[in-house]
């Protein structure tokens, strides 16, 4: 039954943010979205074409797609964040001393943001068609 | 039937770490644990304790570990459990002597959901009517005796003894479903953070070792769904 707040006092601890809450909501509504990306990426990339043949120059055609940027780009996001919270979850489970537990958290949320950083650096900030023409003037590309 | 009883024994006055003690016991098939522990005690070791009240799986004093699984031990008996048996105390609570745990951190967590009707209307002449439908929301979840079967076989609460737990929870889910009730703000603000409601990791185990069958897990989620959708 949902509750009406009768007073401020009441209606402030209604409209609280929480974030725990919204991370586990997050970690459901990512999960799902995660299954539907996971297995197009499989499709596109080993039924689509036969893993055997993708070589450079399909990757970095795939990359210049915008639709691919912006694919990849929410592949990456979502489980960047969906696996981090997840590890988060366990260390905040199971590291019992706060400091051990603070650290870390510092240790998996700078691995993290390496990681993501290189991955939209990767995906956004290069041009491959250049880069292939590169690529193919070295000797033996 | 003859059968053999390991015991996870504790006595801090005497030995500083916990050791298993085995006893040898001349059981019936229809014996319950229990009958098997009180043999024990009164004919073989005195020293053993445990708690135990009404014997009839309604006090919830006397939840143990018994072959790995947490049970009420006057609720099982011998014939199902073969012919070893080990008996240790519930875990993640502080053992105090042999099977007797202390259970304060488990009764502080039912205390912080306002485990009482709040109501400040007016009372009425009679009782405050409810339906038999309104009655049925909830009916599940009154079936809790506070054993701590649930809560001791979280392996969140082995590990992060700050979680409420969920017999915390299913206890707050019994007045928050109450249509008699107005209390579920205040219990949601106990609830709804870091250390209740969303640190249950879906294992199962509350549901699987509750001796009263209630469908813990499911309670969790009914909360959860209060806590998300239920002030809109």
């Amino acid at each position: 039954m949902a509750v009406r707040a009768r007073t401020l006092e009441q209606a402030r601890e209604l409209y609280r943010t929480n974030w725990e809450l919204v991370w586990w909501v997050f970690m459901r509504v990512s999960g799902l979205a995660l299954i539907f990306l996971v297995f197009g990426h499989l499709f596109f990339n080993n039924i689509q074409v036969n893993a055997g043949d993708i070589d450079y120059d399909y990757v970095a055609s795939r990359f210049s797609r915008s639709w691919v940027k912006v694919y990849d780009s929410f592949l990456l996001g979502l489980a960047m964040l969906h696996g981090v919270n997840g590890l988060r979850y366990s260390v905040e489970d199971y590291i019992k001393r706060p400091a051990r537990r603070f650290w870390a958290k510092v240790g998996l949320f700078t691995a993290a943001s390496v990681i993501f950083v290189l991955g939209v650096m990767t995906l956004w900030a290069f041009t491959y068609e250049e880069m292939g023409e590169a690529i193919r003037a070295l000797p033996g590309g | 039937m003859q059968i053999t009883v390991k015991i996870k024994r504790f006595d801090p006055e005497k030995r500083p770490r916990p050791y298993w003690a085995e006893y040898p016991v001349e059981a019936r098939p229809e014996d319950r644990v229990l009958d098997v522990l009180n043999y024990i005690k009164w004919e073989l070791d005195g020293s053993l304790s445990y708690r135990r009240s009404c014997a009839h799986g309604i006090c919830g004093s006397d939840a143990m570990l018994i072959n790995g699984v947490n049970r009420l031990a006057c609720k099982l008996l011998v014939k199902d459990l073969g012919r070893s048996i080990s008996v240790e105390p519930i875990r993640g609570l502080p053992v105090l002597k042999d099977l007797i745990v202390d259970m304060e951190p488990f009764i502080d967590s039912y205390r912080a959901i306002l485990p009482y009707l709040i109501n400040d209307d007016p009372a009425p002449a009679a009782e405050r009517l409810q339906s038999a439908e309104e009655r049925e929301r909830f009916d599940a979840s009154t079936k809790c005796i506070l054993c701590a079967c649930c809560t001791t076989s979280c392996p969140v609460f082995w590990t992060n003894g700050r979680y409420l737990g969920p017999a915390a929870i299913v206890n707050a889910h019994r007045f928050i479903f109450d249509s008699r009730d107005q209390g579920t703000a205040q219990r949601l603000q106990v609830l709804n953070q870091g250390n209740g409601l969303w640190r249950c990791r879906t294992a199962y185990n509350c549901t699987e070792s509750c001796p009263r069958d209630i469908p813990i897990t499911q309670a969790i989620e009914e909360v959860r769904r209060e806590a998300l959708w239920g002030h809109s």
